[in-house]
């Protein structure tokens, strides 16, 4: 049978960034140095729209190979209205398609990418999208301030003109509250230093160490491997404990000047190891949503990538604004 | 009952840090298991539990912390809760100990417990503020604020250097590192200490005891004749001052430290050359320097010189000072810290401190400060003859 994977992808990183020690001069414990800042005029889903447009001109599929579109996101426009037909309506995707909005705090998308691939893989034609997007929330002055930023990113999942193969995927649940926000509350809260031992690196640890068995590999057989980055540090953390060196992670690490997009990050992070792999890499993938889980894959870069046109992300990092603090305290122009 | 003294029967304690998998109850089951198995009792043998807390109430509105910390081990004699911030721990031993030495209780266990990690660090910084005077919160302090203006005042007073201070932590991170139940067990250098962040000037990170989670526990009984080897509470004294720093006479001793190590040494009957270990109230490091002045191990002034040149640590020093890491190291779970204090008074005497025992060790002291010093609270602990 022929194998389902990545058939294309496309991310979005807003126009405008910030130096994060102009947010706050702490900052850089956190392994931080720029985070992105979307504007007051745009949210999860036009930011979902960019990056799925670009995904469809990358990979030359047409609107009629659209089969289903997922959207995940902790920043929804509507708590109750979906945004996956919004992306899909913009995109010109007709109505004979599945339209899935998912929630789970940062690993909305990989939870998404994990049923997408499985029904991919079912339907025998056509390819689905996989939007993970959002303008980050944080309250005012606090930790999560620092790293909070918004990108989008998405990944087109089919059978034909792979790209990356899915080898396997696994994951890890439990009911841990280390990052929430309620009904009606515009920001999230969490539990500080309870968001390290027991909830990031317990599920990310675990849901690697999974699948490393799932796939009867060690850490040095992999090329590259991304793991969600609520900051510049807990991943590197992660990967120490794990056994996976710092080169390893290299390509993968969009929060130094990303920040964290949330939903977005473990995606960005694997659109930028495939922005520069080689055919035959063995890249993995571990997400992190609070709450919590973590959703972990092992993807196998096929000589198809030799065909695709890559190169966008650098120059649309590179092309940024840079906005001062004072621009910044301008909450009009970022809320 | 008759009693000539005050035996410690069992000591037990747990872990110290963030103790993410365990809650209130489970920390006083563990601790209160550890000791009642220590001394060979069982909870039906227990005539009163007294607790050593300081904040549940306020963290988790549970107040009456006696009958409930009593519920979590399935006592249904008497209980009751001591609260003096800091002290709380050594308060409530204190309190153990005039029971059992009245001879109205055979065996009080006293169990010391603070749960502090769940709670974000800006909510406990305010509740531990509550130790000091109302009149201090409304002008902004904070524990570190409070301390750090006695450390100034000490730094210009004896016109010392600053960066000093590291020794303290250095040497009770050195102890740490050899106590398993330590929160931190690793070692840190002189320069890691000064390098650390500025917390409230001159105090810096590595000068400040952390927040951590865990609970210790002792039984006290009461005895006609102690056995040879076994441990006695050989005296108890406290002393107070005024609650607010701005009423003190100075800013760079603790009168109650001086008051309550009076009395000490009055009653039990020794000298300072006699003392082989001490635990002293490291809130931060300037509490240890002027605990030793006051305590008369040197002159006013003289502590960071006496502590530079090894005094208190471990194989280089006559008497060892925190030898469980102090609460620098060892951690800070406000109630539980005066009683893991005679938990490892306890254990050097009965010599069960493995890779941080000290030799031959016959007398021990612990010294318990609530807030900035408006309560002391000293125990003397001895090896029965």
């Amino acid at each position: 049978m022929k194998k389902v994977g990545v058939v294309g992808y496309g991310a979005y990183v807003p126009r405008f960034y910030i130096n994060s020690i102009d947010v706050d001069k702490r900052s850089g414990r956190l392994g931080l140095s720029k985070k992105s800042l979307a504007a007051w005029d745009e949210d999860s889903v036009t930011m979902g729209v960019e990056a799925a447009l670009l995904a469809m001109e990358n990979s030359g599929i047409s609107l009629e190979e659209i089969k289903a579109l997922y959207f995940g996101s902790e920043s929804p426009a509507y708590a109750v209205k979906p945004s996956s037909t919004i992306v899909a309506d913009v995109l010109g995707v007709e109505k004979n398609y599945h339209a899935v909005d998912l929630q789970f705090a940062c690993k909305a998308a990989t939870a998404g990418l994990q049923m997408l691939s499985a029904q991919m893989y079912l339907n025998g034609g056509g390819c689905g999208l996989i939007v993970g997007s959002d303008k980050s929330q944080a309250k005012k002055d606090d930790v999560l301030e620092w790293s909070a930023g918004a990108a989008a990113g998405c990944l087109v999942v089919g059978r034909n003109k792979v790209i990356a193969e899915l080898v396997s995927t696994t994951s890890v649940s439990s009911d841990t509250p280390d990052f929430w926000r309620r009904g009606g509350s515009s920001e999230p809260s969490h539990g500080g230093r309870f968001t390290g031992e027991p909830a990031y690196f317990s599920h990310v640890v675990m849901a690697t160490k999974k699948l490393l068995k799932k796939v009867n590999r060690k850490p040095s057989d992999f090329n590259h491997v991304v793991f969600h980055m609520p900051n510049g540090r807990f991943p590197l953390q992660a990967a120490e404990r794990l056994g996976f060196s710092e080169k390893q992670l290299s390509l993968g690490m969009r929060v130094v000047d990303v920040g964290n997009p949330y939903s977005a990050s473990s995606l960005l992070g694997f659109i930028s190891v495939l922005e520069k792999a080689k055919s035959g890499d063995l890249v993995l993938v571990t997400s992190y949503g609070s709450g919590a889980g973590s959703d972990s894959f092992c993807f196998l870069v096929t000589e198809e990538i030799k065909n695709y046109k890559r190169g966008f992300l650098e120059k649309m990092i590179k092309n940024r604004v840079r906005v001062t603090e004072k621009e910044y305290r301008d909450e009009r122009r970022w809320k | 009952m008759e009693v000539s003294d005050v035996v410690v029967s069992g000591v037990g304690a747990t872990k110290f840090g963030e103790l993410w998998d365990r809650g209130f109850s489970d920390l006083v089951r563990e601790a209160v298991g550890f000791a009642l198995n220590d001394a060979s009792l069982s909870i039906k043998n227990i005539d009163a539990l007294v607790v050593g807390n300081m904040l549940l109430s306020q963290i988790n509105n549970q107040a009456h912390v006696g009958a409930y910390a009593a519920e979590s081990i399935g006592h249904k004699e008497s209980s009751f809760t001591v609260e003096g911030a800091c002290a709380s721990g050594g308060l409530a031993i204190r309190q153990a100990y005039l029971m059992v030495k009245s001879g109205e209780l055979e065996n009080v266990l006293v169990v010391g417990v603070e749960k502090m990690t769940d709670t974000p660090i800006e909510e406990i910084t305010t509740y531990l503020v509550g130790a000091s005077s109302l009149r201090e919160q409304f002008v902004g302090a904070t524990f570190p604020g409070l301390y750090g203006l006695m450390q100034r005042k000490y730094i210009k007073e004896h016109g010392v250097d600053g960066d000093d201070f590291a020794y303290v932590s250095q040497k009770n991170h050195f102890h740490a590192s050899k106590n398993k139940k330590a929160h931190f067990q690793r070692e840190v250098s002189i320069n890691q200490i000064n390098e650390s962040d500025m917390v409230a000037d001159p105090i810096k990170l590595l000068h400040c005891s952390p927040i951590s989670d865990g609970a210790a526990a002792v039984v006290l009984s009461g005895s006609k004749k102690p056995k040879k080897g076994e441990v006695l509470v050989a005296g108890s004294s406290q002393a107070g001052d005024s609650l607010s720093l701005s009423y003190r006479k100075k800013l760079t001793s603790l009168e109650a430290t001086k008051k309550a190590y009076k009395s000490l040494v009055k009653d039990v009957g020794f000298l300072n050359e006699d003392v082989d270990l001490l635990e002293v109230h490291d809130c931060f490091s300037i509490a240890e320097v002027m605990a030793l002045e006051d305590m008369g191990f040197c002159k006013a002034g003289k502590g960071l010189s006496l502590l530079k040149n090894g005094f208190g640590k471990l194989g280089s020093s006559e008497v060892v000072v925190n030898s469980s890491g102090g609460l620098k190291a060892c951690g800070h779970p406000v109630g539980a810290t005066g009683v893991k204090q005679v938990v490892e008074i306890v254990d050097q005497l009965k010599k069960r401190c493995g890779e941080r025992q000290v030799k031959k060790p016959f007398l021990g002291i612990t010294h318990n400060v609530g807030g900035t010093g408006a309560t002391v609270v000293m125990h003397a602990l001895r090896r029965a003859e």
